[in-house]
């Protein structure tokens, strides 16, 4: 328990130490855990953005599909609409000229019938006026009842 | 130690290697407790410098080593563990120092690994390093240099002087006299505060080398007293014991050490109003 000269030994000492421990330990040491912790905080930082990123991507794909779905269900439709017309006026023109030909088939018809008419009229009335002459011959002058007969042939 | 009283012994292991003049004029190593006492204050106990500066130049390498190869992305296991003390110390400070001061923290690293070594020689059984010096020619060999006081006051003492330094620094002259002067009880009872605060301020240092002072030389004590008292073949059943819960002691007492010095000195930088 004697107090001596160590005392002061002691002090110096311990004096040296820590301006060693200040100038040479200290510093580096908390530089590198400074660093590692920035580092750190930065690469967590990146890891948070990167799936914000992601995030944002899988949004984008998902309303990329949704849109491409939507305008195929567009074109899809469109083509059914532009098809269904095509069809309908495909269908209509055929009606048209059904009716068309339906007319002119019956125009033809008629025409022809009227002429067979005609021509039967006329031979009716020839056959009527041969088998009257023929009947006739004997009671009538033909010249003076031509007129008659004519007028008959005519009315027919 | 064969042929001495266990007396003897215990008081051959508590005194220090003191080198100083003999009364007679001449100079040597003191060979008992009473010449090292004649010798007074000229004198100095060489295996408490030894030790001490063995151990504080052991710190200062290690530390070192991990601190020129710090790396940030590949630390080594040692810088790891530099950086596990350094993480520990720092964040003590952070939160009993609220000053701005860049000398407290690597100060507090200092004083708790300094100390934790010099403790940590106590687990060396006690008769190896000292037998070995006795048969080299030293009469006296202690290798904890914190069972001696000079080692602890001269540490305690440079704190104290560090509280007077930052305290004048920090209040000024006027303020850290008005804060010995004024307080606690105000300007009419200015005796009483002076005394007050006096004594409350010599007892920090005091306090702060006394205790660790007294825990390590009675840890010290009791490991000379199983070798002193206790047959050799069975010395391991309490020495065992004591040395593990000794770990716990020398690791506490350079926290409580390190802890009290920051306190301290964030006492002294405080400024009040």
């Amino acid at each position: 328990m004697n107090m001596n000269l160590t005392l002061l030994g002691q002090a110096i000492s311990f004096a040296i130490f820590v301006w060693f421990c200040l100038k040479y330990v200290w510093p580096p040491i908390i530089a590198a855990l400074e660093a590692r912790e920035a580092q750190i905080a930065d690469g967590l930082a990146s890891a948070e953005q990167g799936k914000h990123e992601l995030e944002n991507a899988e949004k984008r794909v998902k309303e990329i599909l949704s849109d491409g779905k939507e305008k195929a269900q567009d074109l899809v439709s469109q083509a059914q609409k532009r098809a269904d017309e095509i069809h309908e006026r495909a269908k209509n023109e055929a009606v048209d000229e059904k009716v068309k030909i339906i007319a002119s088939a019956s125009a033809e018809i008629e025409q022809e019938r009227n002429q067979a008419l005609d021509g039967l009229r006329k031979q009716v009335g020839s056959l009527a006026l041969q088998g009257a002459e023929q009947i006739l011959m004997r009671e009538i002058d033909e010249k003076s009842h031509r007129d008659v007969l004519n007028k008959l042939a005519g009315a027919l | 130690m064969s042929g001495a009283s266990p007396a003897e012994y215990i008081s051959h292991h508590i005194q220090n290697l003191t080198y100083g003049e003999y009364q007679d004029g001449t100079w040597g190593f003191a060979h008992t407790a009473q010449e090292a006492a004649q010798m007074g204050f000229v004198a100095i106990n060489v295996d408490t410098m030894f030790w001490s500066l063995f151990t504080g130049i052991l710190f200062c390498y290690l530390f070192r080593v991990a601190a020129a190869n710090a790396s940030i992305g590949k630390p080594s296991k040692w810088q790891l563990c530099v950086e596990l003390v350094v993480e520990m110390v720092w964040g003590s400070v952070k939160d009993a120092f609220t000053g701005k001061n860049a000398i407290i923290a690597p100060l507090s690293l200092t004083i708790f690994v300094w100390i934790f070594l010099m403790n940590l020689m106590d687990l060396v059984p006690v008769d190896f390093i000292p037998y070995a010096t006795q048969l080299a020619g030293l009469s006296h060999m202690k290798m904890v240099p914190t069972t001696d006081v000079n080692a602890t006051f001269g540490m305690s003492l440079s704190i104290f002087a560090l509280m007077i330094y930052y305290g004048i620094k920090m209040k000024g002259i006027g303020g850290f006299a008005a804060e010995l002067a004024f307080h606690p009880f105000g300007k009419a009872f200015l005796p009483v505060n002076l005394i007050l605060e006096s004594v409350s301020m010599i007892a920090k240092p005091l306090s702060l080398s006394l205790r660790l002072f007294g825990n390590m030389f009675a840890g010290e004590l009791v490991f000379v007293l199983i070798a002193a008292l206790v047959p050799f073949y069975l010395q391991f059943i309490l020495a065992v014991p004591w040395a593990i819960f000794h770990i716990l002691v020398i690791t506490l007492q350079a926290y409580i050490f390190m802890m009290l010095t920051i306190v301290y000195l964030g006492q002294a930088h405080e400024v009040h109003h």
